[in-house]
């Protein structure tokens, strides 16, 4: 039978970067002189399973590599080589080799060969210490073949053979494979029936092998009882006998290896075997692999089944009153049914952020070495858990803030002390749910954002004009513009003012959000602020005229009927809403999207407020409807891509409704929008 | 047909050594390491059991030494799948109680060729 094995690849590639990570974890714990036994232990297994993996699927290059780390490893658990820093160093290095190597492995693509042969090359140092890396092969020389006739073998098993799970006869069988053979057995053990033990090997082989074959296949046939009998191989003398024909006969003699068991035996272990995997089950379901495109299905699925649930409420709302409390009940039932089924189904896709987390203390550790910082990083509420697709786009622009924490943040030790401060700076990684969303917090105790330089440097590149007064909000919130940087000198850690603005649009790519709160010589906090998935969303249901828009909860501030004398004219072009202190653009969205209004007059519906990126708008609506979880389906896919509108849904009743793209919304009026009927305020008119 | 207890802690070699052995009709009891093989072993019989070296909780070599303390396990074969440098490993197993071994890395046809040596 012929396999392929290249269907296990990648599931071979998945654990072997978990076993990567694994190592880099442990690597990074492991303390200098005072080895714990157990984390090598850990490190050293799966270095291990890499190799061993490597070398079953095929992937050379990455078992020869793994097998010189591994051989580091083993003698280090060992006790025989001392946790060095540079061995540990070094260590890293090859998961960093191997990650590119299987990475390459995986896509197919060409691996930096000399790199890997550089830390190859550190790798066997380290393993050889001072001594020339040329191994001697003097052992290979000695298995020179000898030219025979054949072989006889002494064969006298200990009396515990049976116990190694070891059959004489198969290993005679196996030797009679080799060429023919004449079998001797020697009854001699054999003591009388009363002493007879079933479990003991009482008999002996003499066995003359008449075919040259070299002395090492005879050797392999009893490789595995090696130790558990005795073995004696001497060639034949030339004038050897005719092959002999006894050897079935002689084989025959062999007894039976014991225990064999009765069917009544099995039958029974059947009965038990439901209760015992039951428990199994239990023991082994700590993690599963599942393939994201069935999960997706089943998501699909479950939102399916919510419209399904909003349908059914409908029609109960006017449905026969003598039967209605009963509907209602099972509705009721049906409602919390699909919202358990939904939460544990999101929660397949739900991973920890730890994945995320995981890479800084190496990056940490790093960078702090190659800026001359001293730094403590702290990581809370790594098991806080979001959407795996989330999770992994959050991953670059965590990097990114985190360098920029750790090169602009954080001051170096001699800075630090003159200020007052402890030499070693501290970062903070924080992850928590709040609502519907998870927010993760990257705080530093550095220098903080310099305010005055920020807005210095805006004003030169005409970002901001000269005679603006700026919040401190707005003013941080300029960072995040494209090609702004105020770093002093252009490091390659960060600096290049490439990137902040690549962070936000990321971040507002997966529905979030990131705010900035410094203080000068205390330091500042990142916070991000993101959905926990991007299949559903808390959405609140809009009227204008016979359409049914929604609006992301998050996104609104307030929902308030409008005040006339609130309302000004902007030289007949736009329409301002004074809210407090603030001055909001009023978006009438009938006029934005072409459709008939209950009415045009402001005073009759109600402006929803709206904020996205720190701007806020009024959008203008005939009537606020409920709140809902609504199933996010693609526009892009199923139709095309509309300003404006970030996705539909399917509603209760079965009709679409947009979902509106509130930082889009404002952006396209801004740019775009017009009102064709400026308002006319009303002590005018009248 | 007879059944196999394969264990080990690496998925992907679980998977090929459980689809090589199905496919060629064995009854495959999977295990993720010694301790889960226990369990799964207790009041059943496989007839053969496979068991990588390294893993967490219970290795292979206690593994083999617990299953020999069970009077269905005493005289069934236990191989070892080991890399070739574990040598002092081999004499470990075999001290336990381990029929033989395998030496990582193998492929399928390996993989049955051993199988049938010791089952036949």
């Amino acid at each position: 039978m012929s396999v392929d094995i290249s269907q296990f690849h990648q599931v071979f590639f998945e654990e072997s970067f978990e076993g990567l990570e694994v190592m880099e974890t442990g690597l990074l714990q492991l303390g200098v002189g005072e080895p714990d036994l157990e984390a090598i232990n850990t490190i050293f297994r799966a270095a291990h399973s890499i190799k061993g993996g490597g070398g079953t699927f095929g992937f050379t290059a990455i078992s020869e590599f793994t097998h010189v780390m591994e051989t580091l490893l083993d003698e280090m658990r060992a006790g025989k080589r001392l946790v060095t820093r540079e061995a540990v160093d070094v260590l890293l290095e090859g998961v960093d080799r191997l990650r590119g190597l299987l990475g390459s492995a995986r896509d197919g693509t060409a691996a930096d060969v000399e790199e890997i042969a550089t830390t190859g090359r550190r790798l066997e140092h380290l393993l050889n210490g001072q001594q020339a890396d040329a191994v001697a092969s003097a052992a290979a020389a000695a298995a020179e073949a000898v030219e025979t006739h054949g072989w006889r073998v002494r064969f006298v098993p200990a009396p515990h053979l049976f116990q190694t799970g070891n059959d004489p006869a198969r290993l005679l069988r196996e030797l009679t494979s080799l060429g023919p053979c004449r079998v001797d057995c020697d009854i001699a053990r054999l003591p009388d029936g009363a002493d007879f033990d079933p479990e003991t090997c009482y008999l002996s082989w003499t066995i003359e092998l008449d075919h040259d074959v070299p002395e090492a296949a005879v050797r392999e046939v009893f490789e595995w009882v090696d130790n558990d009998a005795e073995i004696l191989i001497t060639p034949l003398a030339s004038e050897v006998a005719p092959a002999a024909t006894a050897a079935p006969a002689a084989l025959a003699a062999v007894p039976d290896a014991p225990e064999r068991r009765s069917g009544e035996d099995r039958r029974h272990d059947e009965s038990r075997r439901q209760g015992e995997s039951k428990q199994a089950a239990t023991a082994s379901t700590s993690s599963i692999r599942v393939d994201i495109d069935k999960v997706d299905a089943l998501i699909n699925m479950v939102g399916e089944l919510v419209i399904t649930q909003s349908m059914l409420s409908q029609l109960a709302a006017d449905f026969d009153p003598s039967l209605i409390e009963k509907l209602q009940s099972g509705i009721g039932q049906l409602e919390r049914n699909t919202r358990e089924l939904q939460e544990s189904v999101m929660s397949i896709r739900m991973m920890p952020i730890s994945f995320s987390f995981n890479r800084f203390p190496r990056l940490v550790r790093d960078l702090s070495a190659k800026l001359g910082k001293q730094i403590n990083l702290k990581m809370a509420g790594e098991n806080t858990e979001l959407d795996k697709t989330v999770l992994e786009k959050i991953g670059d622009p965590l990097v990114h803030l985190v360098r920029n924490a750790l090169d602009h943040g954080i001051e170096a030790p001699e800075v630090r002390m003159a200020n007052g401060k402890s030499a070693a700076g501290t970062l903070t990684l924080n992850a928590f749910h709040e609502g519907s969303n998870i927010v993760i917090e990257i705080i530093d105790d550095g220098a903080g954002l310099d305010r005055d330089r920020i807005l210095a440097k805006a004003r030169e590149r005409g970002i901001v004009g000269e005679h603006e007064t700026l919040s401190d909000e707005q003013i941080f919130d300029l960072i995040f513009a494209p090609g702004f940087s105020t770093a002093a000198v252009v490091s390659d850690v960060s600096g290049r003012g490439v990137g902040m603005d690549v962070v936000k649009r990321n971040i507002k790519d997966l529905g979030g959000v990131v705010e900035v709160e410094s203080t000068a010589g205390k330091g500042s906090v990142f916070r991000i602020r993101l959905p926990l998935t991007l299949a559903i969303l808390d959405g609140q249901l809009v009227r204008v005229g016979e359409e049914v828009y929604i609006i992301s909860l998050v996104s609104i501030i307030e929902s308030l009927q409008v005040k006339p004398e609130a309302v000004s004219s902007v030289a007949g072009q736009s329409e301002l809403y004074r809210l407090r202190d603030e001055y909001l653009p009023i978006v009438r969205l009938y006029d934005l999207f072409d459709v008939k209004p209950d009415s045009e007059n402001l005073r009759d519906g109600l402006l929803v407020i709206v904020e996205a990126e720190g701007r806020k708008v009024g959008l203008f609506v005939d009537d606020l409807l409920g709140q809902q979880q609504v199933v996010i389906k693609s526009l892009q896919t199923n139709f095309r891509r509309v300003d404006g509108i970030s996705g539909a849904t399917i509603l209760g009743d079965g009709k679409v409704a947009m979902i509106l793209d509130t930082a889009g919304l404002i952006q396209l009026c801004r740019t775009q929008y017009q009102p064709s009927k400026p308002w006319q305020p009303e002590r005018q008119v009248a | 047909m007879a059944s196999i207890l394969a264990v080990d802690d690496s998925a992907s070699m679980r998977q090929m050594v459980t689809f090589t052995l199905k496919g060629a009709g064995y009854d495959v009891i999977e295990a993720v390491d010694g301790q889960d093989a226990l369990s799964k072993a207790r009041g059943k019989q496989a007839d053969i059991v496979l068991t990588d070296v390294n893993m967490p909780n219970m290795d292979g070599i206690q593994l083999i030494r617990e299953l020999r303390k069970m009077p269905q396990y005493k005289f069934t074969p236990m191989l070892l799948l080991t890399t070739e440098s574990a040598a002092e490993k081999k004499a470990e197993g075999k001290a336990a109680g381990a029929t033989g071994w395998l030496v990582k890395p193998f492929n399928p046809d390996q993989l049955l060729a051993t199988l049938k040596k010791v089952l036949s």
